[in-house]
């Protein structure tokens, strides 16, 4: 099994009041096992669309996505998702929270409360155990939350903007811990996000989608060494790779612009 | 499926912080969160003023020598329910009854009907104008007629009783039952959770500290309820006993019932209070 995600001209259509809401048009994308693959685009593009089709909980209404060779039309337990807010449970503590998947998959509690102690040590949280969400910061919420999605070894691991709430800094801090992650675990990763200088940093192939409706733009592998050496988003090759990306998706607006089909996000709620 | 997991097919959740709005229909969190008490300080002050104004007010009775069934001193007071507890017992023993058995009734009655009537929105606006209506008209009144049906018996007022807590049960419950929070529930049926398990670990645990709320003020409501059925019919029960000893203006002993119904409502607060610090304080 090579291409563990593959989506084939996938469309969604939202009904809203003042009409139908093109959302993603006949997009494709592969990805391989063991990579790590990022989807930008600018806001309103239709990246979260994109990303929820796949979990199988908002089916697409055109074309078709399989994981793992296997069609999605409902949520699968080998699929990780971690979503734009941690999204935690305020009533459980953080061990009743990285527990909640094996809870509801009625799977023994007791098998898995190695692995997840060793998972909540490798984000730098044991101790936290016991603690309550609410007494957590942002970005420990969020490792939490990457924990959880961790706990029952998923092979697929999907992330809707997972930093996009947190202040810049940890938001770096937390990218550097995923790739550690993702190098410990090689589980295949399908990431958003509208930070090119995070897709770049993190992702091995990018793909471009066009404002909306999110079409196909462009695809770029990532030439970047491995395991990404520190200082590297300092460096002119780094530079050079999201200046090229971005300029892509300026003139995507733009050629939108001029063939007079370009959209304000009006409806935008998501982001 | 339920009506909340359909919507998830229709729309993404939006991730805003859903802290449950606290103030229901009848909320009365303020009064449990008042009342923390912290440390020895606090219940030294508490204690000293309750000393200052029964002390005050045993010294203004004997010094001007106020009658019995003008206003009666704190110490007869005190004689009294001491020295009539042995016969008031088995009456403090009925309203406990009526009040416990028509509460058990009523309020899972009124949680059962919360959670289901939830699910379908449009029954639930069918049926809410309905339960305000028994919320606003006190069930007191329907006593003389249970009581032509049923008889001078215990039955009239455990009926009573649920009707006076079941609703206020009902409407804070399905205040609770509506925060839903569309991002947890998406997070549990991403893992495969069936309705029921939506129901247990997400939808009951967001709804619980409204819960809470509807069965402290379900609770008082029932009290209420039973104390005033005993007034209206028969010859038993705490009721009974505040109308027969103001009736002989024998103010001591009225008194002594009166501290017995508010030892009652006052548990009923403090469980229901242990409760919520137990399971709603993380909404805080
Ligand atoms: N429930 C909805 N109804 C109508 N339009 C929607 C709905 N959800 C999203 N959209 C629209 O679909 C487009 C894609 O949204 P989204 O996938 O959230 O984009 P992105 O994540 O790339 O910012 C946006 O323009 C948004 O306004
Ligand atoms: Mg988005």
């Amino acid at each position: 099994m090579d291409e563990v995600i593959v989506v084939e001209k996938v469309s969604k259509v939202y009904a809203s009041e003042r009409g139908p809401v093109h959302a993603i048009d006949r997009f494709s994308m592969k990805v391989k096992e063991g990579d790590f693959v990022a989807i930008v685009g600018p806001s309103g593009c239709g990246k979260t669309t994109l990303l929820w089709g796949l979990t199988g909980l908002h089916p697409f209404n055109g074309g078709k996505a399989y994981i793992l060779g296997e069609e999605v039309d409902k949520p699968r337990k080998d699929v990780g998702i971690i979503f734009q807010q941690a999204n935690l449970l305020p009533w459980r503590n953080i061990l009743q929270n990285v527990l909640f998947p094996i809870e509801i998959m009625k799977e023994n509690i007791a098998d898995y409360e190695e692995r997840v102690k060793d998972l909540l040590d490798s984000v730098e949280l044991t101790g936290f155990e016991n603690h309550y969400p609410r007494e957590l910061s942002g970005g420990m919420q969020q490792r939490v939350s990457i924990v959880r999605a961790l706990s029952y070894d998923p092979k697929v691991l999907l992330m809707d903007e997972p930093f996009g709430a947190l202040d810049a800094y940890t938001r770096d801090e937390m990218d550097t811990l995923l790739l550690g992650i993702w190098k410990k675990t090689k589980k295949t990763i399908a990431f958003v996000t509208h930070r090119i200088e995070e897709a770049v940093y993190l992702a091995n192939k990018v793909y471009v989608m066009t404002p909306r409706p999110g079409t196909n733009s462009a695809v770029f592998d990532i030439d970047l060494p491995r395991p990404r050496p520190e200082g590297i988003t300092m460096e002119q090759k780094y530079f050079e790779i999201v200046a090229e990306i971005k300029k892509r998706i300026v003139k995507d607006v733009e050629k939108q612009k001029e063939e007079g089909v370009y959209q304000s996000q009006a409806y935008s709620t998501v982001t | 499926m339920d009506v909340y997991e359909k919507q998830l097919e229709e729309e993404i959740p939006d991730f805003e912080e859903h802290i449950p709005e606290k103030h229901g229909a009848f909320d009365i969190s303020a009064t449990v969160s008042a009342v923390k008490i912290h440390g020895w300080k606090q219940v030294t002050g508490i204690l000293a003023v309750a000393i200052v104004i029964l002390g005050g007010l045993e010294l203004v009775i004997r010094l001007f020598k106020v009658p019995e069934f003008v206003f009666p001193a704190p110490s007869a007071t005190f004689k009294a329910l001491v020295t009539s507890f042995p016969t008031n017992y088995t009456h403090f023993l009925i309203t406990i009854s009526e009040l416990v058995s028509g509460y058990v009734v009523g309020a899972s009655i009124g949680l059962i009907l919360a959670a289901v009537l939830t699910q379908v929105p449009y029954l639930e606006k069918v049926i809410t104008p309905y339960i305000l209506l028994l919320i606003c008209t006190p069930t007191l009144a329907l006593v003389p007629l249970l009581m032509l049906k049923l008889g001078f018996n215990i039955w009239p007022r455990i009926i009573a009783v649920s009707l006076a807590s079941g609703p206020m049960v009902m409407i804070n419950s399905v205040t609770g039952f509506r925060r839903t929070d569309l991002a947890k529930i998406a997070l549990a049926k991403s893992y495969g959770a069936t309705t029921f398990q939506i129901f247990k670990m997400i939808r009951f645990p967001l709804a619980l500290p409204m819960i809470i709320v509807g069965l402290l003020v379900g609770g008082i409501f029932g009290l209420i309820t039973a104390v005033g059925s005993d007034m209206v019919g028969g010859k038993v029960g705490l009721g009974n006993k505040i109308t027969y000893y103001s009736s002989l203006a024998r103010m001591a002993h009225f008194f002594a019932i009166i501290i017995m119904v508010a030892i009652i409502g006052i548990s009923i607060w403090l469980i229901f209070s242990r409760v919520g610090k137990k399971y709603a304080s993380w909404q805080e």
